[in-house]
Formats: structure tokens, C-alpha cells, sequence
């Protein structure tokens, strides 16, 4: 009772509570940007900043601790709309969004809005045909709502198979972002900063599962969009005197078209070589941009570490609009992110090619000495080292050429606070953002995980009349094994991994969007129909990737694999379709259950 | 039985049997919309180039940014949407 009576004094105070966070986090800033000041060297701000933030996290964390099933796996399902939006959003946008997305719109121009448009429209889709419902009928996990509209373990297993494949290898990509971010600002080692990337998630999650994790994704929230939008604010304020980066970029992306032009003109590169940041369809074809859209969109919508956040509002309504206000919060970061690009290519445009080797700016070998920057086929480290390269390779002007220059996308975001030259302090923000970014989305992505693990398969498959202790102990492990593996698996840097995590949209769409979309839309879809179009959709999607990937097989139609699902997608619906026609329709109990969950009245069909 | 009795004893019958495909030919509405926000303008994003606001072309300020506030207001509006739906026929939660 009584951890009731203090979390609903929480509820009622949640405004003043973050807004005084969000007072501290500035003034905490604020008071590193004096210690700079005052001298105090970049490596000790880097570490405070890293450790004051997942200090607060964990602090969040061990508040939210609980001994209740409902806390634990839905947040006892008290999470106002426009805080759920907010979690909603952290737990979205990843290490990669954060530092990855400005780049790919720098290296591809127009054509990567492709991931814009795709990784927001699928929201749509969310609040229309899938999250309401699946609130109404309160299940814990996504397996759980399959296993109990389609009758059986059957279609549960599948269910917790297709998660798995989803979730776990973009969790480990998600841990290897925090090793990276916590190596590269701290100058620990990154198996080091992997563990304790680790055990800052443990922190926020293992105590208080959904509980916690809802709580310290607000926090987190707050400090990536504060760390994404001030440097780029900064840095608009500087170029072009107004610090609405959103807007002034237009300006900007008119000069880059016409340095385009005269780098061409003056010899310093080759059309051939520049793709032309405003043309559409220059680095993919019209096909693969809107196959790319849908896949992306289509898996947003069925990404279950998205899905079960929708499950912690109080009511069907907060569900819907919660999806709303997720997008929202969402929408700052994606607006924002191709100002950075468009900043970027700029200041390279103009300083950095058609420079003479001399006059580089300086941050291009702060890059360089961590290989990001490379001039000439060698790390930028030293002048003269650039310098030696360049003679070796038979260029005697002298003057940087755009064959000779190549930046790792990451870089963009950044190297944002150098290029303006802001203070440290402003880079360790952007540091702390980054992980923020990346330990929230590990968050939620353990969570569906392990609860699915210790929720369908143990309490559901093995044991169902586990204790309530048992149960949250049994979690705890689960997420403890999960949370271990994943850093394992992260500490050994597997390329293949971190190449296979765009794969997860493709998978989720092709495997869990027609059973879950048919079983709220199409009372007729039976057990047998969806399990067969979980397992072909599923199955084509993993075939045509595992195939082009690695098979040499070509592409058909000249799909790139990021978009496999567009050939999954419709043989799961097709399939469902076909099968449940030939076979019995569902039984009475179930139409029940689907009539009941089509209405918001009437609490959750769990429940009863 | 008057126009007016008849009006509700015919509510109060189809209350359940008009709420779905109330709710369905909305859900329809809303997809149309987001097919159009998603796909449709950016199949035109050539033409839109040519006219250019504040230094960004129109096709490309669309999928920047033209969508995205496209899909966060159709959202809301859904939401209000389904929200008197849900009320007008009874079906709305308790508070």
C-alpha cells in the first residue's frame, strides 16, 4: 500500500519534479562551462558529465524499485499520455539516431529523408491500427497478445522467436554505442566502457522493470534533445545570426548547391563524385526510396519495445494520444537533423576541400588521431604526416581535393560543437545525449526481451502458478542474462551485427505486422492463418537478407536488403489470408475477446 | 411513435452496431491521409523543386519537414476524432 500512496503522490507532482531536473541539468552545465573557465582540463569534464548523468538514472532507477507484477512489467499503468510520449521517444531514438542520422543525411542527401519520413509516418500506423487495442486488451508483452488471440503456445513461441531476432541484435548494437561514446570521451578502454554502459542499464532497469525504465526515459529524454538541439542552435546563431537552425538551413542548402557547381569548375572534383545534396533519387532509385519508407514505417509499427510502452497508459485514450505526443517529441530530433547535415557540408565545402594542406581546420586532426577523418587514404593525425601521404600519392599542389577527403558519418553530430568552435563543455553534452540516446533504447529493448523471456515463456509455458516473487525474481535473472550476453556479444565488435541492426524493421514488419494488424482488424483470422503468415513472412525476409547478404544472390527487382520486408510484408498478410479462409474460424471465446477489445469501454480484457 | 422516439429507440439499437464501422471508415480516412503524407507528395518531389521558399526547394522541405508536422497533426486529429466517436455511441471509458 504504501508504495502505492508514493507513487501516486509522484503521479500528481511528476510536472514540478522534472522541471526542477531539467533546472538542474542546465545549471549543472552551466557550472562545468565555469570549471572550464577556470582551467579545469576536458578529460575531467568529460567524466563528470558521463557520471552525473548516470548517477541521476540510477538514482531514478532505485526509487522506482517494486515488488508488484503490474509495476514491473507495465508501470501499473499510470504513465500520463505526455510523459509516455516522452519515454516513448527515448526509447525510439537510438545511439545510431542521435549520432548517425545527421551523417546519413550528409553522405546521401535528399534520398536519406527516406529514413526521416520512414522513421515518423510509422507512428500513423501505430495510433490507428495497433496501439489502442492492445492496450485494451492489457497483456504484458506482444507474444502474450498473439498466444492469447491466437489460441496456443504456438503462435506465442513464434511470437518470442521473431522478437528475439528483432530485438537482441539491436540491443547489441545499442550497448556498443555506449562502449564507443564512454571510450571516445572518457579515453577508457571500450571493453571497459561496454561494461559500464552495462551497468548503467542494469541500474535503471533491473529494480523497477517498466516502472523504472519509464521514469529514467523522461530523464533521459530531456538531456539528448537538450544535447542535440543547443550546438546546432549555436552554431546557426554563428553562421547565419538567427539560432532557428530548422529554418535558416534553406539559405544554406542553396549555397552547398552552388559550391557544388564550383568545386566541379574550379578542378577540385569530379561531377561524378558528388552527389548532389538537394536531387532526388541520385544514391537510390524511386523503387528502393519508398520500399525503404514502408519497411520502416510498417516496422515502427511493430517493434515490440515500441508497442508495450502503449501498454502503461491509464486508459485507451491516453494510449492513442500518447502516440501523438511520442511523435511530437520525436519530431524535434528528426526536423533538426538535417540542419546538421546541411551545417556540415557547408563548413567542408567551403573550408575544408579546396584548402591548402596547411590551412586545415583544427578539428579535422582531432578527428583524424581517432581515425574518423581520413586525407589523402591516411588517419589525419599530423600535417605532416597528410602532407607525406598526399606527395606519395602524386599530388604536388598541395591543395585538398574531394577524392582525397573521407569522413565517417558520426562525425557530423560530433564534431558540430569543434566546428563552431564551442566550448568543451558543449562536447561532453553532446557526449552525454549520445548515451542517454543509446542507454535508453538498450533499456527498452532488454525489457521486451527479458520480459518475454520470463513472462511467456516461464510464467505462461513453464510455470504458471509461479508466485509473485518467483515471477519478479525469474524477470530479474532473465534480464540480468539477456543484459550480459548482449555486452559480450558487444565487446567483441561484430561488424555483422551492427550491420544487421537496420534488418530489425524488416524483420518485425514481414513477422508480427499481419498477425497483429488482422487479429484486432479480421475477426475470421485464425490460428492456423497466422501462424503460417508469421512464419512465411518471417521466413522470406530472412531468406532474401541472409541470401543477398551473404549468398551473392541478386537482388530482385534491384531491392537493396535494408528493405527485405517489402516482399515478406505482403506474403503474411496473403498467407494469413488464404490459410485462415481454409481453415475453422476462430471460436466463439476469441471473437468475444475481439469484440471486447474493439471497444474502450470496459477496463482492460485481461484483467477479468 | 414519433420522428423523434424513433431516432432514439434507433440509437439505442444500433449504438453497438454503428461504432465499428464508424471506427473502421475512420481508420480508412486516416491511412488515406498518411498514404498521401508518406507517398503520394514525394512522388511529385521534382515538380515541387521548382518552387523554392526561404532557399529550400518545396519537394525537399516536404519530406524534411512538410510530413512529419503532416503526421503529428493527423495523429492529434484522429485521436479527437476516434475520442467523439467513442463518446457518441457510448463506448468512451470511465473516467
Amino acid at each position: 500500500m504504501a508504495e502505492q500512496d508514493t507513487s501516486r503522490d509522484f503521479t500528481s507532482n511528476i510536472g514540478r519534479i522534472y522541471l526542477v531536473y531539467t533546472g538542474g541539468f542546465a545549471a549543472f552545465v552551466l557550472f562545468l562551462a565555469a570549471l572550464e573557465q577556470f582551467g579545469v582540463s576536458n578529460q575531467v569534464i568529460g567524466y563528470l558529465f558521463v557520471f552525473f548523468t548516470l548517477a541521476i538514472y540510477a538514482g531514478i532507477g532505485i526509487l522506482s524499485r517494486t515488488m508488484q507484477v503490474g509495476e514491473y512489467y507495465v508501470a501499473g499503468r499510470r504513465v500520463p499520455a505526455v510523459y509516455n510520449g516522452m519515454a516513448t521517444a527515448s526509447d525510439w531514438m537510438s545511439g545510431a539516431s542521435f549520432v548517425g542520422m545527421a551523417g546519413t543525411l550528409y553522405v546521401l542527401g535528399y534520398d536519406g529523408l527516406a529514413f526521416v519520413i520512414g522513421w515518423t509516418g510509422g507512428y500513423v500506423l501505430v495510433a490507428v491500427l495497433v496501439a489502442p487495442y492492445l492496450r485494451k486488451f492489457g497483456a504484458y508483452t506482444i507474444p502474450d497478445f498473439l498466444g492469447a488471440r491466437y489460441g496456443g503456445h504456438m503462435a506465442r513461441t513464434i511470437g518470442i522467436l521473431i522478437l528475439f531476432c528483432c530485438s537482441f541484435t539491436y540491443v547489441t548494437a545499442q550497448i556498443y554505442a555506449t562502449g564507443i561514446i564512454a571510450s571516445r570521451f572518457l579515453g577508457m578502454s571500450f571493453e571497459l566502457a561496454v561494461f559500464v554502459g552495462l551497468l548503467g542499464i542494469l541500474v535503471c532497469s533491473m529494480l523497477g522493470g517498466m516502472r523504472a525504465v519509464t521514469w529514467t526515459q523522461v530523464a533521459q529524454y530531456i538531456v539528448l534533445i537538450v544535447a542535440y538541439l543547443v550546438p546546432v542552435i549555436l552554431l546557426a546563431q554563428m553562421t547565419t545570426g538567427v539560432p532557428v537552425p530548422q529554418v535558416m538551413y534553406g539559405e544554406i542548402l542553396q549555397e552547398i548547391t552552388a559550391l557544388e557547381t564550383s568545386l566541379v569548375e574550379k578542378g577540385l572534383a569530379r561531377a561524378s563524385e558528388i552527389t548532389p545534396h538537394l536531387q532526388p533519387y541520385s544514391s537510390y532509385d524511386m523503387l528502393n526510396f519508398f520500399a525503404l519508407v514502408l519497411c520502416l514505417m510498417v516496422g515502427t509499427a511493430s517493434l515490440p519495445h515500441i508497442l508495450m510502452r502503449y501498454f502503461t497508459t491509464p486508459s485507451v485514450k491516453d494510449a492513442r494520444r500518447s502516440v501523438g505526443w511520442s511523435l511530437l517529441f520525436i519530431f524535434f530530433l528528426y526536423f533538426t537533423a538535417p540542419a546538421y547535415a546541411a551545417f556540415a557540408k557547408l563548413e567542408i565545402y567551403q573550408n575544408v576541400i579546396g584548402a591548402p594542406l596547411e590551412e586545415l581546420p583544427k578539428w579535422i586532426y582531432t578527428y583524424g588521431q581517432i581515425g574518423l577523418v581520413k586525407i589523402c587514404g591516411i588517419e589525419a593525425t599530423t600535417l605532416e604526416a597528410v602532407r607525406a601521404a598526399c606527395l606519395a600519392k602524386g599530388d604536388t599542389t598541395g591543395i585538398l581535393s574531394f577524392s582525397d577527403f573521407s569522413i565517417n558519418r558520426d562525425v557530423i553530430v560530433i564534431a558540430t560543437p569543434e566546428i563552431a568552435g564551442l566550448p568543451y563543455v558543449v562536447a561532453g553534452l553532446v557526449a552525454a545525449g549520445g548515451l542517454a540516446a543509446a542507454l535508453s533504447t538498450a533499456d527498452g529493448l532488454l525489457l521486451a526481451i527479458a520480459n518475454a523471456l520470463s513472462h511467456d515463456i516461464y510464467y505462461r509455458m513453464v510455470d504458471p502458478k509461479a508466485s509473485t516473487k518467483r515471477r519478479l525474481i525469474i524477470a530479474r535473472i532473465m534480464l540480468v542474462g539477456v543484459a550480459g550476453l548482449a555486452a559480450w556479444v558487444a565487446s567483441t565488435k561484430p561488424s555483422d551485427i551492427l550491420s544487421m541492426v537496420a534488418w530489425a524493421f524488416s524483420l518485425a514488419a514481414a513477422g508480427f505486422f499481419p498477425a497483429l494488424v488482422l487479429g484486432i482488424w479480421w475477426k475470421r483470422a485464425s490460428a492456423a492463418g497466422a501462424i503460417a503468415g508469421m512464419v512465411s513472412g518471417f521466413g522470406l525476409t530472412l531468406f532474401y537478407l541472409i541470401a543477398t547478404q551473404y549468398g551473392g544472390m541478386t537482388p530482385w527487382l534491384g531491392i537493396q536488403n535494408i528493405s527485405a520486408g517489402i516482399f515478406g510484408m505482403p506474403l503474411g498478410f496473403a498467407v494469413t489470408w488464404a490459410v485462415s479462409l481454409m481453415t475453422a474460424p476462430p471460436s466463439p471465446k476469441t471473437e468475444a475477446m475481439i469484440e471486447a477489445i474493439r471497444v474502450p469501454k470496459g477496463g482492460t480484457y485481461m484483467d477479468k | 411513435m414519433n420522428a423523434g422516439e424513433k431516432a432514439a429507440a434507433k440509437k439505442a439499437a444500433g449504438h453497438h452496431a454503428d461504432y465499428w464501422p464508424r471506427t473502421r471508415r475512420l481508420m480508412l480516412i486516416t491511412i488515406a491521409i498518411w498514404a498521401v503524407l508518406g507517398f503520394g507528395i514525394h512522388f511529385f518531389v521534382t515538380v515541387f523543386n521548382d518552387i523554392v521558399i526561404l532557399g529550400f526547394p518545396l519537394g525537399f522541405y516536404l519530406a524534411a519537414q512538410g510530413a512529419l508536422i503532416g503526421f503529428v497533426v493527423l495523429i492529434f486529429w484522429f485521436s479527437r476524432k476516434q475520442e467523439e466517436l467513442d463518446s457518441r455511441y457510448g463506448m468512451a471509458e470511465d473516467e
